[in-house]
C-alpha cells in the first residue's frame, strides 16, 4: 500500500461528509482553550479558518507578510463564487457542481473532496450574507447570479468585479471579532521561514518579523498553511508581488509531499505584456466572457496590418473576423474552460493572427453585447423605435453597470477605451492547482500540518473552473478544516503548552539564520530580480502553455544552473536586522528556484495532456489534449530527498465511482 | 524619459528622515509608477546602495498596500487610482517628482516610504463586523430580501481598500471617510442593524484614541480617494453616532 492514505470515508458519495463528521473525534470546549493553532496566510482560506477555529475556542495565531490580513491576494479575485443554490431554477444541484468541477479539472481530482466542496457551497453564501457581504442583487431584493466558463448554468454569486475583496473583508471582519475577543493574535508583517517538527509532528514555526528583522519562535499543537499558490515562479503572473511558495516549500523540505506541481492555470483573459520592465500582469475577469466575444482577423494580412498600426479592429468587417472559440466549440462558445480558451488563443497567435505590436494578443469585443443590451433597455423603457446612437448609449450604460470597474482598470493600464474599441487580451499565469498533498482531512503528510485553499492540491485537478477558488478557500476555512482538525487535536488535550526552548526550535532557528547569512555572503553582482526574471522566462518558454520532453529537460538543467549562480552571485543589500525588501525577495526567489525544477520534472514525467498541462507529444488530431487514463490516472505526490530532481514520486490512484471517465468535450 | 526624483529616506521609526535626490533614465510611458521605482531600485542595488522601501503588493489597485504622496498628492496626480495604477504617461521627460510617505500622526513611518497603518486595523477590531458565528448555522441567503439600492450603497461603501489616502489628504489627518465607510456598509444592511449603535460608538472611540484629527468637512478625502468613497458615508456616520448617543 502506498504511504499516501487519502482517508476517504466509506459509503455513498453524498453521505461521506456527514458520516465522517459524525464519526471523527471532537475536542470539548474546555479543552480547546488549552490548544494553540498557527495559521499562516490570511486570505480566504486562512482568514476564514482562523476566525472559525478561534470561535470554536482554540487559541489562534495568524501570520501574514502584508501589513494587514485584509491585504492577502484573495482580495484581487474579481468575478465571483460558485454555489449550487439553484436560485435561478436552471437545474443546478450539488451533483452538477461536483460533476462540472471534476470534468473541468479533466478528471485529475479526488471525487470525495470535490463532492464535499459542492455540498458545502450553498452554506458559504448563507454565511457570507449573514456576515454582511454585499453581493449583487436584483430589483426584487434577491441575490443575482452570472455564468462562468465550463458550465451551462448560472451559479456564480458576485459583487461587481470585486467579489474577492468583499469575501475577504467578510473573513477579515470575522477575524476582527475574534481579535477583539483576544482569541486571535495576529502577527502582520511576519513571514514564516521554517516549519518546526517535534517527534515528527508539526509543532511550530520560525518567523521573521519583517520590520525589525528579528527571528521568532512560535509553537502550537497544529500548523495550518494557507499561504496561497506559487504562480510567481513564472515571475510575470496575476499574483501579487509578494505571493510566494516559502511556507509550503519549507514544509515540503520537512516532509510534506508536493502534489502535481505542473498543474498551473494560464488564464485566457489578461492584459497583454507591454514591455520588458513590466512587473506583473493584470487579469480581466472571466465574467467578461459572458458578454465579450473573442476574435482575431480571419485573414493574416489584416492581422499584419493591425500589428503595423495600419488598420484598426473596428474597421474589420464582421465577415472578416474569426470568432475562433465559437467556431471550434459551438456548444460552449466563449465560455469554454480556461485551459481550452488559453490554448486556442496561443494557437491563433502562433499561426500569425495575433493583434498587438508583439503579435501576442487577441480581441475581446463588447460591441454585440452593447447593442443587445441597448436594444433591450430601450424597449423596456418604452422606446420601441430607438436610433442606433440611443441603443449604443443605453447599451454602454448597461455594460458599465456590470463591468464598469474592469473597463476602467483596462483603460488606466492601456490608455484605450474598451467601450469603443475591443479589448486586447492574452493568457497569463493565474493560479496553481498543484500544491501540498493533503488527505480528506486536509492534513499533509506531516502529522499536524494542514494545508488549505490554493496551497493544497485537492479540488481542482488539472484545471480550475472560474469562481471556484473563492468557493474552495472558504469551504476549507469555514466548514472543513475546523471540523477535521479536531480529530487530530483530540489526542493533544493533555499535551499542554509546547515549549519553544527545545533543540528542535534551536536547530530550526539556526538553519534560518544561516540561510539568511548565506544570502548576504554571496555578495555578488546581480540583484534578486535578475534571477527571478530569468527563472520566469525559462518557466514561460519551456513549462508554459505547451510543453515537450526536450524543453522540459532543458528547463531542469537551466534552472539548476541558475540556482547555483544565484547562491554564488546574488547581491542582497542592507542588513538582516531591519526592514529589508531585497532580503525578503531573495528568500522567496531561492525557493522558487527549487520549486521550478520540481515543476519541470513533474511535467516531464506526466506523459499525457490533461487540463492546463499540455504536452505537445500527446494531442488529438484536431489539437485537443489527449489524456491517458490507463497510465496517469493518479496524483503525483513528490517527496523531498535533497535535490528537486531526485524527488521521489508517490502515486495516489484516483478512483471514479460516480462520474464516468470521458474525453472532455466542449464542442 | 528621464526624471529627477526627490525621495524621502528614513532608516527607521526613530531616525530623522530627509530627502535624497536620484536621477532615473529609460522610463517608458506604459510603465507604472512603481515599475519606475523598481528600475531605480535595481540601479541602486547595482551600485551597492540600499534600495528604497515602499509598500506594494497586488499592483492592480485593490489590496491597498501602496501609498505614496507624489508631488503633494496621495497616489499622485491622476484621480480614482492607487499609486500602482498611476502610469508614467502622466509625466514628461525632465519632470521633477517629489515622493514622500503619507503624513499623519497616526501613521508613523516604518522605513523610507513605508508607514504603519495598523491604527486602521484597530478601528476595525473595535466593531467592524457582524457578530455572527462562522460555522455555518445560518438561514438561507435569500430569506431576507434587501432593496437593491441599499445593497448597492452598502457595496460601494465596502469597496474602501484601507489605503489611508483620505487621512493623508486631510489637513486634520482625519479618518472619518474610512471609518464611515465601514459603519455605512453594515448600517445599510438588515444584518448589521442589530449592533449598529454599539458599532458606531466603539469605532469612533477607537478612531479618536488612535490620534486621528477631527472632520471639518473639506471633502479633500473624497477627492483623493482611489475608490471614490462618497461623503454621504460621513453624513451617515454622524447620523448613526448621534442616534446612538441619544438612544443608548
Amino acid at each position: 500500500m502506498s504511504v499516501l492514505e487519502s482517508k476517504i470515508p466509506e459509503g455513498p458519495i453524498e453521505k461521506k461528509w456527514t458520516k465522517h463528521k459524525n464519526e471523527i473525534n471532537l475536542v470539548n470546549p474546555a479543552n480547546k482553550r488549552n490548544i494553540d493553532i498557527i495559521v499562516v496566510g490570511t486570505g480566504l482560506a486562512g482568514g476564514s479558518a482562523a476566525a472559525t477555529l478561534a470561535e470554536l475556542g482554540y487559541n489562534v495565531k495568524t501570520f501574514c507578510f502584508q501589513d494587514s490580513p485584509r491585504r492577502a491576494h484573495s482580495i484581487a479575485a474579481q468575478g465571483g463564487i460558485n454555489a449550487s443554490k439553484n436560485y435561478q431554477g436552471d437545474g443546478d444541484s450539488d451533483y452538477r457542481l461536483f460533476y462540472d468541477t471534476v470534468k473541468g479539472g479533466d478528471y485529475r481530482s479526488r471525487e470525495a473532496n470535490v463532492y464535499r466542496l459542492a455540498e458545502v457551497s450553498s452554506n458559504i453564501i448563507d454565511q457570507c450574507v449573514a456576515q454582511g457581504v454585499p453581493f449583487a442583487r436584483e430589483y426584487g431584493g434577491l441575490l443575482d447570479n452570472r455564468s462562468f466558463g465550463g458550465v451551462l448554468v448560472s451559479r456564480t454569486f458576485y459583487a461587481k468585479g470585486q467579489t474577492g475583496q468583499q469575501l475577504l473583508l467578510g473573513a477579515y471582519s470575522a477575524m476582527n471579532r475574534q481579535i477583539n475577543r483576544g482569541k486571535i493574535q495576529s502577527f502582520n508583517r511576519h513571514e514564516m521561514m521554517d516549519l518546526v517538527l517535534v517527534d515528527g509532528k508539526a509543532r511550530g514555526i520560525i518567523a521573521r518579523n519583517l520590520v525589525t528583522g528579528e527571528i521568532e519562535r512560535h509553537s502550537a499543537h497544529a500548523v495550518v498553511l494557507a499561504s496561497g499558490g506559487y504562480g510567481n515562479v513564472f515571475y510575470l503572473s496575476t499574483n501579487a508581488m509578494g505571493s510566494n511558495v516559502m511556507a509550503a516549500w519549507r514544509a515540503h523540505r520537512k516532509g510534506a509531499f508536493f502534489a502535481n506541481p505542473c498543474f498551473t492555470q494560464i488564464h485566457p483573459t489578461c492584459i497583454p505584456v507591454s514591455g520588458d520592465l513590466q512587473s506583473k500582469l493584470t487579469l480581466m475577469s472571466e465574467s467578461l466572457r459572458n458578454d465579450g466575444r473573442i476574435w482575431v482577423p480571419k485573414h493574416e494580412k489584416d492581422a499584419k496590418a493591425i500589428r503595423e498600426g495600419k488598420l484598426k479592429p473596428t474597421e474589420i468587417a464582421e465577415e472578416d473576423r474569426d470568432y475562433y472559440l465559437e467556431r471550434r466549440y459551438p456548444a460552449f462558445g466563449n465560455l469554454v474552460p480556461r485551459d481550452v480558451a488559453s490554448r486556442a488563443a496561443k494557437e491563433r497567435c502562433d499561426a500569425g493572427y495575433g493583434v498587438n505590436k508583439t503579435g501576442q494578443a487577441v480581441y475581446l469585443d463588447f460591441k454585440a453585447a452593447i447593442e443587445r443590451y441597448g436594444k433591450e433597455k430601450a424597449f423596456t423603457s418604452g422606446h420601441k423605435n430607438p436610433s442606433k446612437e440611443e441603443i449604443i448609449k443605453l447599451g454602454e450604460e448597461v455594460v458599465e453597470s456590470k463591468y464598469g470597474n474592469l473597463f476602467e482598470m483596462y483603460e488606466k493600464i492601456t490608455d484605450q477605451n474598451p467601450y469603443k474599441t475591443p479589448m486586447m487580451i492574452f493568457p497569463a499565469v493565474h493560479y496553481t492547482m498543484g500544491g501540498l498533498w493533503v488527505d480528506y482531512n486536509l492534513m499533509t503528510t506531516i502529522p499536524g500540518c494542514y494545508a488549505a485553499g490554493e496551497a493544497n492540491f485537492s479540488d481542482h485537478g488539472a484545471n480550475r473552473l472560474g469562481a471556484s477558488a473563492l468557493m474552495q478557500g472558504l469551504a476549507d476555512g469555514y466548514f472543513v478544516l475546523p471540523y477535521t482538525i479536531g480529530d487530530y487535536l483530540a489526542e493533544d488535550i493533555r499535551t499542554g503548552a509546547i515549549s519553544t526552548e527545545t533543540e528542535e526550535f534551536e536547530a530550526a532557528e539556526k538553519d534560518v539564520k544561516d540561510r539568511i547569512q548565506r544570502l548576504f555572503d554571496a555578495k555578488g553582482k546581480n540583484p534578486v530580480d535578475y534571477y527571478h526574471k530569468k527563472l520566469g522566462k525559462i518557466m514561460w518558454d519551456k513549462c508554459g502553455m505547451s510543453r515537450n520532453a526536450k524543453e522540459l529537460q532543458e528547463a531542469m538543467e537551466e534552472i539548476k544552473e541558475l540556482r547555483d549562480d544565484f547562491w554564488a552571485n546574488v547581491r542582497v543589500t542592507g542588513k538582516a536586522e531591519t526592514k529589508n525588501a531585497e532580503l525578503e525577495k531573495a528568500g522567496r526567489v531561492a525557493d522558487f528556484l527549487e520549486l521550478g525544477e520540481l515543476f519541470a520534472k513533474d511535467a516531464l514525467e506526466r506523459n499525457e495532456s490533461c487540463g492546463g498541462h499540455f504536452r505537445e507529444e500527446y494531442q488529438t488530431e484536431d489539437g485537443e489534449a489527449l489524456r491517458d487514463d490507463e497510465n496517469f490516472r493518479f496524483v503525483s505526490a513528490w517527496e523531498y530527498v535533497g535535490n528537486p530532481r531526485d524527488a521521489k514520486l508517490h502515486k495516489e490512484q484516483l478512483e471514479f465511482e460516480n462520474i464516468e471517465l470521458k474525453t472532455r468535450s466542449y464542442k | 524619459m528621464k526624471l529627477k526624483l526627490k525621495i524621502w529616506r528614513q532608516e527607521d521609526a526613530q531616525a530623522k528622515g530627509g530627502f535624497q535626490n536620484y536621477d532615473v533614465d529609460g522610463i517608458d510611458g506604459d510603465m507604472s509608477f512603481l515599475e519606475m521605482l523598481d528600475v531605480l531600485n535595481n540601479n541602486l542595488v547595482n551600485e551597492g546602495i540600499e534600495p528604497i522601501e515602499f509598500d506594494h503588493d497586488c499592483r492592480e489597485g485593490i489590496c491597498g498596500s501602496c501609498s505614496l504622496q507624489i508631488n503633494g498628492e496621495p497616489h499622485g496626480p491622476d484621480r480614482r487610482i492607487t499609486t500602482c495604477q498611476l502610469h508614467m504617461r502622466k509625466f514628461k521627460d525632465g519632470d521633477e517628482i517629489v515622493i514622500e510617505p503619507f503624513r499623519a500622526k497616526a501613521f508613523p513611518v516604518v522605513k523610507d516610504l513605508v508607514i504603519d497603518r495598523s491604527a486602521f486595523d484597530r478601528i476595525q477590531h473595535a466593531g467592524g463586523y457582524i457578530s455572527v458565528n462562522t460555522s455555518g448555522n445560518t438561514q438561507d441567503a435569500n430569506s431576507i430580501p434587501i432593496e437593491k439600492q441599499n445593497a448597492d450603497d452598502s457595496f460601494y461603501a465596502a469597496t474602501c481598500i484601507g489605503c489611508g489616502a483620505c487621512v493623508a489628504a486631510c489637513k486634520n489627518a482625519s479618518a472619518m471617510l474610512f471609518t464611515s465607510a465601514k459603519v455605512s456598509q453594515f448600517a445599510l444592511l438588515p444584518q448589521g442593524e442589530v449592533e449598529a449603535h454599539e458599532r458606531v460608538i466603539s469605532m469612533v472611540n477607537q478612531m479618536d484614541k488612535e490620534g486621528f484629527g477631527n472632520c471639518t468637512n473639506t471633502g479633500a478625502c473624497y477627492v483623493e480617494c482611489p475608490k471614490g468613497i462618497s461623503l454621504e458615508n460621513i453624513a451617515r456616520l454622524n447620523r448613526e453616532y448621534l442616534s446612538a448617543s441619544v438612544f443608548s
